[in-house]
């Protein structure tokens, strides 16, 4: 192990001044020579037939270069496959139908946005309303409005898996504790909108597409089906900086299609920025739920089993990476308790709101708030301390590596040190004292505890236990497995280092954290180390999983960075034992320099080394390869495709979280007042402590949001009624609670830095921890919070109707 | 979200604005600080054929002690009337409502009278002129007329301002000796416009209530002034179970909307639990208890 002087250190942002000076270059930023812009016309209408559109007024107006219909759509472009057997057309646009409001009907290509806004308007499209159906369990019953005619159904998926004996647990158990929840269908709203800008070269057929995505992930592959490209004749180009994105942009690839064929057909280059109210309306966002819950346990606490049937509202549209709502915690499905058996109904919906797609935590926040509210209700019908309860079923230190029931392998941890360690910086007992006070006031005064297991680095393989396990066992079926990622090192004639990343980051500091890990690992200066972004499919390595997605990038990132340098510094090795003629094995490479392990000299910088290898390559020896680059494509041996019984490994590294927090209800508005949050993380060898409070900071903002403040909302027919940040509430700095985060580190064995992910981190746990805390100060009024956002309106109505049960 | 085009015209005097919008016929919109204005031009929501941009106009922008009241020209930024040493001494309800108009970036561009004529039914401006019985002041091609609060405020983001005039200036009176004010308001976020508001200034002598001034945000379409709540105090007096019962009677006189962000039970509780905070603070202001 190298020498760490950068690795763990709070070490500022290399990407801040630029950012902080107005000197990013983001999508809208890329100049175009003789570039055209596109607007979109959009769905008024949830479900509806479209009986004809004409667009010759639109055609003729000043400033129009093209108009694109649904009609080009499904003459020119395919469906984007879908990972459920159902059979369900995705179009980049709508053809024949459109299936929720603000659905791209037809796009307007012009001199300039505003003349191409005007031209919208002259568009006339003729639509035959249908019945819409917008909540997950009306749709999926028997006499629905079906969306799509050649499904026959609207449940996409439905998997009923068991792990197990949770029946005999069931009917052993001297408890079994049953409760109905609801999630709410909120996003992420990254302050930099989805842009996409096309270019078409009809000489070499190759389509341009320039977007803040966050892949090539498996969407390229995708993307280039639809379009019906050879995917070596669809470039992908990510532009040098991102404005957030926390999983939302996933779901831009549509857009790439539909620009790229609208450069195809109308030959200029044209760009589009999604405008606020677009992306609040038909962006993406997390599914909304509904779960029916039941958890079995011994009387002493025990833990025995867990039963939930749950579905997930995924839209219109059942798109890629969905149904992966449902199953991306499949492996972390027990959380961090030593449960054993598992019964679970797993079904995926589609309504008549916008589609879905990763959100933060994906899926993980459905799953702890489910869980951790479940066990506080079993405290509370057992007359125990909730704490307590947690305690007796956490997975012990000695138990590490474990495998879960349904596959997952945790790699790493001491739940019971990091719970303890955040009940204590709480004061937990202390404020239990102080609820004792606060009741004997009449104050509604709250604790509430939430531990969670923190995924991170999908394997992609997780995706196909959508399907049966019959139809994974065909002949002829491809499993799916896998978590890659590729880095190239290069040492320049002078010596410097120039990292070239295969990553997408939208603000996470992936430069920062490489200068870091390169750095330490030849023992270098940061400012010897140059860093780059910007993928591009044509030039830089990629695979199906290349992205910045899951929290991947300290784990899968940084490891291939030092598994690369690791390369570059065994061949200079190699090459100064045979300048110094000392054995290999008896030199090292520490310092920026290659040196005697006994000391003294010689000793051969690296930019000595460097000078000989570049300016003399005639005089190295056999063996040796010219040049001084490598590449390192880092993988996870663990990451298998499913088994016949539905066990994969989900993710490659599991964290911790454990939080506690006190809350304050005013009993007269019902608002909700956070008086202490505490948050302790083990995600393993943290590489900059700066960036990993931020991302934990972030993520809890954001989980706080779908708990008290922010959810798509639709009426009865399907109209959306938060298309601006008047009614769509982002928590803002004013709301933010203070935030008291701690770290252990339990390195990771399966990465050559012990990193974990943490870049989901809170956002999947505050949810649940805030229900805890209002449960728990609502207690004497016995109110259970099974549903988000606990806005102070719905709150208010659950206390007035509790008073009114016990006056 | 990108407007239709429109003629934009940005007068330095009063008088060719007034010029231009008679020329126009009802088809121009005044453009003060912009902070409501080009959002519903961005969303298409208004298409007036022309902008006529009073920001330029210096005169419309002051803050004056005159005839006992409290002048301010129409164009005066919320920014500065937060900060304006007149507006804290002599009307502190002005001020303290001017800390929850939006943010601090938008009352930097947002002006007063802006506000007042856009007329959101949740906004503190026109709780505050309700209450206080303010004055508008409105410029025509006949010249000016003055409007009170209550023939002002017409309808949900409807006012009493022909089409051919311009607000120039607005009134309140200053508060006078033994008064305290408390402007109290419940957002879901700081710097949303109020689900309730309740602006309320009470002056006492001895332990009786001289005057109490009351009105509400947020719970019809235009402010509400909660004038069975004033009559109890002054009739009443000032003791705790007057205010109660004088917020009972503030949230029957509501007939609030239900919305997304709450329902109508919920505006009427939250109209009572306001009522009852802000006549308790402004009380105890009056009575020197803490300023």
């Amino acid at each position: 192990m190298a020498a760490q002087r950068f690795i763990g250190r709070p070490v500022k942002r290399i990407e801040d001044l630029p950012l902080l000076t107005g000197r990013g270059v983001f999508i809208a930023d890329l100049p175009f020579a003789n570039l055209r812009h596109a607007a979109i016309l959009r769905a008024p209408y949830a479900h509806a037939r479209i009986l004809g559109i004409n667009a010759s007024r639109a055609r003729g107006a000043p400033g129009v270069v093209g108009v694109i219909t649904g009609n080009d759509v499904a003459r020119l472009t395919r469906p984007f496959a879908v990972g459920v057997r159902a059979p369900v057309k995705y179009y980049c646009m709508a053809t024949g139908k459109v299936r929720f409001v603000g659905e791209p009907v037809a796009v307007v290509v012009a001199d300039d946005r505003y003349l191409a806004e005007d031209a919208l308007e002259l568009i006339e499209v003729e639509y035959e309303p249908l019945p819409a159906v917008i909540d997950p369990e009306r749709a999926a019953a028997p006499d629905a409005p079906v969306l799509h005619e050649e499904a026959g159904t609207n449940v996409a998926c439905r998997r009923k898996m068991t792990y197990g004996d949770p029946q005999r647990c069931f009917e052993d158990a001297d408890v079994v504790v049953k409760a109905q929840f609801k999630f709410p269908k909120y996003s992420s709203t990254p302050i930099e909108t989805y842009g996409v800008a096309a270019s078409y070269e009809p000489g070499s057929g190759v389509l341009t597409i320039w977007a803040n995505f966050m892949g090539p992930f498996i969407l390229h592959s995708l993307l280039a089906r639809s379009l019906n490209l050879a995917e070596n004749r669809l470039r992908l180009i990510v532009p040098p900086d991102i404005g957030g994105s926390y999983g939302i942009k996933t779901s831009i690839f549509p857009y790439m299609a539909l620009l790229g064929l609208a450069a195809m057909e109308t030959g200029v280059t044209v760009r589009w920025i999604e405008d606020r109210r677009e992306h609040l309306l038909a962006a993406s966002s997390g599914t909304d739920r509904v779960a029916y819950r039941e958890l079995a346990a011994r009387k002493d606490g025990t833990l025995l089993a867990m039963r939930a049937r749950w579905l997930d509202n995924v839209g219109g549209y059942i798109r890629s990476p969905e149904p992966g709502c449902a199953f991306r915690p499949i492996g972390n499905w027990v959380g961090p308790y030593r449960v054993q058996s598992l019964d679970i109904d797993a079904g995926v919906v589609m309504t008549n709101k916008c589609p879905t797609g990763p959100n933060r935590g994906y899926g993980c926040g459905h799953l702890y708030f489910e869980i951790e509210r479940m066990v506080d209700m079993l405290a509370d019908k057992l007359g125990m301390d909730p704490a307590e309860v947690r305690r007796r079923n956490l997975i012990q230190p000695s138990q590490f590596p474990y495998r879960t029931p349904t596959g997952g392998l945790y790699d790493s941890g001491d739940y019971p040190a990091a719970f303890e360690r955040a009940l204590k910086t709480a004061d937990y007992a202390g404020l239990r004292r102080e609820q004792v006070q606060a009741r004997a006031q009449g104050r509604l005064f709250g604790v509430g505890l939430a531990l969670a297991v923190d995924p991170s680095v999908s394997n992609m393989g997780y995706i196909s236990v959508a399907l049966d396990p019959e139809i994974r066992g065909r002949p002829g079926y491809l499993p799916k497995s896998g978590a890659t990622e590729a880095i190239t090192i290069r040492i320049d004639p002078l010596g410097k280092i120039s990292v070239i990343l295969g990553s997408t980051p939208q603000g996470q500091g992936h430069r920062t954290i490489l200068a870091q890990v390169v750095a330490d690992e030849f023992g270098v200066e940061l400012d010897d180390v140059t860093v780059t972004d910007e993928m591009d499919t044509f030039t830089r390595l990629w695979s199906v999983s290349s992205g910045s997605y899951s929290s991947r990038f300290a784990t899968v990132g940084a490891s291939a960075a030092a598994v690369a340098a690791r390369k570059l510094k065994a061949k200079l090795v190699k090459h100064a034992s045979y300048l110094t003629e000392i054995p290999e094995q008896a030199l090292e490479f520490a310092d920026g320099q290659v040196r005697p392990r006994a000391g003294g000299q010689p000793a051969l910088s690296l930019k000595e080394l460097a000078g000989r290898v570049h300016w003399n390559a005639a005089a190295l020896p056999e063996g040796i390869e010219p040049g001084l680059e490598a590449t390192a494509v880092f993988g996870f041996p663990e990451a298998k495709s499913p088994d016949a019984l539905d066990r994969v490994n989900s993710s490659n590294t599991y964290g911790f979280i454990a939080e506690v927090m006190a809350v304050e209800v005013d009993p007269e508005t019902a608002a909700v007042k956070i008086l202490r949050y505490v948050s302790v993380h083990d995600a393993g060898t943290i590489i900059n402590p700066l960036i990993a409070d931020g991302q934990i900071l972030g993520g809890a903002l954001h989980g706080l949001g779908g708990a008290l403040y922010e959810e798509l909302v639709y009426d009865e027919d399907g109209q959306q009624l938060c298309a601006s940040f008047m009614d769509y509430l982002v928590p803002t700095a004013a709301e933010a609670p203070q935030l008291q985060i701690e770290h252990l580190a339990s390195p990771s064995p399966f990465t050559p830095l012990g990193a974990k992910g943490l870049g989901e981190a809170s956002s999947m746990t505050a949810p649940a921890v805030v229900a805890n805390a209002v449960s728990d100060a609502l207690r004497p009024l016995g109110i259970e919070i099974t549903e988000l956002p606990i806005t102070p309106s719905r709150l208010w109505h659950l206390i007035e109707k509790a008073r009114m049960r016990k006056p | 979200m990108k407007p239709p085009a429109f003629e934009y015209h940005d007068p330095v005097e009063l008088e060719p604005a007034l010029e231009l919008l008679r020329r126009y016929q009802g088809e121009a919109k005044i453009l003060a600080g912009g902070q409501s204005l080009l959002a519903l031009l961005n969303f298409r929501l208004t298409r007036p054929v022309a902008l006529i941009d009073v920001n330029r106009i210096r005169r419309l922008s002051y803050i004056k002690e005159q005839d006992g009241r409290l002048c301010l020209g129409a164009v005066t930024r919320q920014r500065a009337v937060e900060f304006s040493p007149l507006v804290r001494e002599k009307l502190p309800l002005l001020a303290e409502a001017t800390r929850l108009v939006g943010h601090l970036p938008t009352r930097t561009r947002g002006t007063i009278g802006g506000s007042l004529a856009h007329a959101d039914p949740a906004a503190e401006y026109p709780a505050v002129f309700s209450a206080l019985d303010g004055e508008l002041v409105a410029r025509g091609p006949n010249g000016e007329r003055v409007l009170g609060a209550r023939e002002f405020f017409q309808g949900l983001m409807t006012t009493a301002l022909a089409p051919d005039e311009v607000l120039v200036e607005v009134r309140l009176p200053l508060m006078t000796a033994q008064c305290g004010w408390a402007f109290e308001e419940f957002s879901r976020r700081q710097g949303d416009f109020a689900i309730v508001g309740v602006a309320a200034q009470v002056c006492v002598v001895g332990e009786r209530c001289k005057t109490a001034r009351l009105a509400a945000a947020g719970v019809g379409p235009t402010p509400l002034r909660l004038e069975r709540a004033e009559q109890t105090l002054e009739q009443d007096g000032l003791s705790e179970r007057s205010i109660a019962e004088a917020a009972a009677r503030a949230a029957e006189q509501t007939e609030p909307p239900s919305d997304l962000h709450a329902t109508a039970q919920y505006r009427r509780h939250l109209t009572r639990v306001l009522t009852q905070r802000a006549i308790s603070r402004a009380l105890a202001r009056a009575r020197g208890e803490r300023r």
